[in-house]
């Protein structure tokens, strides 16, 4: 009897660690699968490679693990002219950084502010607010994006040949003007807070703005950091908003997402460029990567905050 | 069966039609006229001219001031580049043939040259929302007024500016939380839309209008949507042959990225949540850490490493398994269609698992560990218990998200534009191989100019996703009892 049960309990166990190492090694092998190009990008970051004439090969290469490896990559991107601008993608790094800081403010609290009214607020217009933000919405984006356009040039704030660099501020305009629009997801979030609190808070006598502030908000930390990372990453993203708002010839006002894209696929591209852009993915995706992982707990809360309630 | 009994007693509450509502607008407006003080009475025709009357001087103010600026507005019609506002952009936006110009001299009956049709059309509805805004405040200021007598009647005190001011952080905070994205997103997301969509009904459309050495355009009714049919104009036989086929492929296209990702991502986090697993944290971030990188670089990281010239081809050389490379997304104009379809859906795997494992992780450990339980105890096995638990709970949570998750992908840009640019091309068009509607719609309106085209197919798009949300959406549970939450 206790033979048998103890070879039961061994074969289940036996079991179990077949399946376990079946699962680690089909974990593993996905594992590879997923970071191969990731890795294969960095490795070519680093590749230093010469052809016998002492040419630089910066193109594709049919080797996956460079010969050599060396900064070069790295250096040539500080320093190198693109389209006609010196210097080209330190600028571009820092009109990034300040579109993205400037889109985070703005967005992170338009989209509170709508949440908040449309998840604890009672008003006339409620449901219809809701109904066309949502209908807007399906629209394709790139629809009305050649009218914001039309729309930033015709007050200056692109294309503007006196003042290029408006072209920044329309773009922070195009990125967060609508931002409030997609509200569905902290709503969520604030739908899930207890209205007894915010009822009990009323009987009070605090105002509504009392409540946002004092209840809501410190309540509300998991979304804010969700939004403000959303909006603050989206900028070091999008290659085709930017670049059709900033304008095609309007390099030295580019995003550096458009800056790297138009290196490979830009009115003059060079194939030879392709390890000096690995290099320049490199260096964006450290911050936006480090900040991720940094705030994964609240990227994940944002998520399922949203994907659950719709 | 829930979400119809909920629904009653909620059209009840919100209780009036839409006729009845308008018609109680109507007789409200005339009570108002007839019964209010003589400053109510003249606000109908000055803004501020009851809050005047009641002393509340700077409300009365700011109502006098925005009538004056929106009524200069519509009078003197300023100009930018050579196209006016105003009643000026209303009659040019009327015209039949705006095609003529900007400027009308109503003396000689000529348009002043240098004008610019898509202002025009622009400007024209920039003022039809003038005069919303317009009627709003007309309705506000005489409410404003009438709420004043109510509130003498009664012996009270007129509410002071500063009482006002208090109010919007009470009362009407949402007015105050709103009004700042009310005005953004009416400019730079309602307007645009509304544009687009007119531009559908015109013929902007660069590539004519520089053949014909203009840059003005006139409205032609339903022509482009015709063209679809018919192939008339210049992008119409373009519009004719490929509509169908690019619309078909978005379909499988959206079918196929929705579900492989979906079930993907929940086995993915069923292997990574196994019990007894170590590392699992580790497991997690080397698919997060995918995720975190922008999908630019890792998508044409993907792009060149698959390329003609790329390692992975060089490889199967090697290998001996392949005499020559492989165009596997169809950048060149005879690769193989159907490997490249197949392509971009196996890398959208690529794309979107870690986003579904993520989801679902968090759902999948809520789930009752007695159901599992139960299961074991009655033999069960594990696939067997995957499809009778796992599966309907995480398909009952996640709806919402499976429906958006297939409207995203419908509209989803990056993946083919990054990978294949839509290609294998086929001489002759714009839309390509594995082009999806949007970006479709990019290449027609970017790349060609050919705005009116662009425009039909968004709102073909539109169509499709509304008519999509319109039937699950509406139905659902989160939205029916949206407000059951609160």
């Amino acid at each position: 009897m206790s033979t048998e049960k103890k070879k039961r309990v061994s074969s289940q166990s036996r079991n179990r660690r077949v399946s376990l190492g079946a699962t680690y090694t089909i974990l593993i092998i996905l594992g590879i699968i997923w970071l191969i190009p990731l890795v294969w990008i960095v490795l070519s970051a680093f590749r230093c490679q010469y052809q016998p004439d002492g040419t630089f090969i910066g193109r594709v290469t049919s080797n996956f693990f460079p010969k050599q490896f060396g900064l070069k990559n790295f250096k040539d991107l500080f320093t190198a002219t693109y389209y006609g601008v010196p210097g080209a993608f330190p600028r571009w790094m820092l009109n990034t950084l300040i579109i993205a800081i400037i889109d985070c403010i703005i967005s992170t609290f338009l989209v509170l502010s709508v949440a908040y009214c449309m998840s604890k607020l009672k008003f006339k217009l409620r449901k219809t607010f809701m109904n066309v933000s949502m209908i807007i919405g399906l629209f394709p984006g790139f629809m009305s994006m050649i009218a914001i356009y039309f729309l930033l040039k015709s007050i200056g704030l692109t294309g503007n040949p006196s003042h290029p660099e408006y072209s920044v501020i329309g773009l922070v305009l195009a990125y967060s003007a609508g931002a409030g629009m997609g509200f569905q997801i902290a709503k969520g979030f604030f739908d899930v807070i207890p209205n007894a609190l915010v009822e009990s808070a009323k009987l009070d006598g605090c105002t509504s703005f009392k409540i946002f502030q004092r209840i809501i908000l410190p309540l509300a930390k998991p979304i804010i950091i969700y939004q403000a990372l959303m909006s603050f990453t989206g900028p070091w993203m999008d290659f085709i908003f930017a670049k059709v708002i900033i304008g095609a010839d309007n390099a030295r006002y580019w995003t550096v997402s458009v800056g790297l894209y138009s290196m490979l696929f830009g009115t003059h591209p060079d194939t030879n460029l392709f390890t000096q852009f690995a290099a320049g993915c490199v260096i964006v995706a450290i911050p936006i990567v480090t900040l991720f992982m940094f705030l994964q707990k609240y990227y994940v809360e944002g998520v399922t905050a949203g994907a659950v309630k719709g | 069966m829930g979400a119809k009994a909920n629904k009653t007693p909620k059209n009840q509450k919100t209780g009036l039609t839409f006729v009845e509502r308008i018609s109680k607008s109507f007789s409200d407006f005339g009570k108002r006229f007839a019964d209010g003080s003589p400053g109510t009475k003249l606000s109908h025709f000055i803004f501020g001219a009851g809050n005047f009357y009641h002393k509340q001087y700077i409300k009365g103010l700011i109502f006098l001031l925005l009538q004056i600026a929106i009524l200069a507005l519509m009078i003197f019609c300023p100009s930018i580049n050579g196209t006016p506002y105003g009643w000026k952009a209303l009659r040019n936006l009327s015209l039949t043939h705006v095609s003529e110009g900007g400027d009308f001299d109503p003396f000689t009956g000529q348009f002043t040259s240098g004008s610019d049709c898509k202002l025009m059309v622009l400007f024209g509805f920039v003022t039809i929302a003038m005069i919303f805004i317009y009627i709003l405040l007309w309705n506000k200021n005489i409410q404003s007024s009438y709420k004043a007598d109510m509130d003498r009647k009664v012996g009270k005190k007129p509410t002071t500016f500063k009482e006002d001011l208090k109010e919007l952080l009470d009362g009407k905070f949402h007015v105050m939380m709103l009004t700042p994205t009310c005005i953004a997103a009416t400019i730079f997301t309602i307007l645009p839309t509304i544009f687009m969509i007119a531009l559908a009904f015109t013929t902007y459309n660069s590539q004519d209008m520089n053949d014909l050495g203009t840059n003005l355009f006139h409205w032609n009714g339903l022509q482009n949507f015709r063209a679809v049919f018919t192939g008339e104009g210049s992008l119409g036989i373009e519009i004719k042959n490929r509509f169908l086929p690019v619309l078909g492929w978005t379909f499988i296209w959206a079918i196929f990225a929705t579900l492989t990702c979906y079930f993907g991502g929940i086995i993915l986090a069923l292997l990574i949540n196994k019990k007894g697993l170590k590392g699992k944290k580790v497991f997690r971030t080397v698919f997060i850490f995918t995720m975190a990188v922008p999908q630019f670089i890792s998508l044409l990281a993907v792009r060149n490493l698959l390329g003609e010239y790329g390692p992975f081809n060089s490889l199967l050389m090697q290998l001996g398994w392949i005499a020559k490379p492989i165009g596997f997304l169809g950048l060149h104009p005879s690769d193989s269609e159907k490997l490249a379809k197949v392509m971009v859906i196996l890398i959208n795997m690529w794309v979107g698992i870690p986003y579904t494992m993520l989801m679902t992780s968090g759902i999948l450990m809520n789930i009752p560990a007695d159901l599992y339980e139960a299961g074991r105890v009655d033999g069960a096995s594990t696939v067997k218990m995957f499809r009778k638990i796992t599966l309907p709970y995480v398909i009952f949570v996640t709806t919402p998200y499976l429906i958006s998750s297939f409207i995203g992908n419908i509209n989803s840009f990056n993946t083919i534009f990054l990978l294949t640019g839509g290609g294998p091309t086929y001489t002759g068009y714009q839309a390509g191989g594995t082009d999806l509607l949007v970006t479709w719609l990019y290449k027609v309106t970017i790349d060609q100019g050919s705005y009116n085209t662009g425009a039909v197919i968004g709102i073909f798009t539109f169509i499709i996703t509304a008519t999509i949300t319109l039937i699950t959406y509406r139905r659902s549970k989160a939205y029916n009892e949206e407000d059951t939450f609160q």
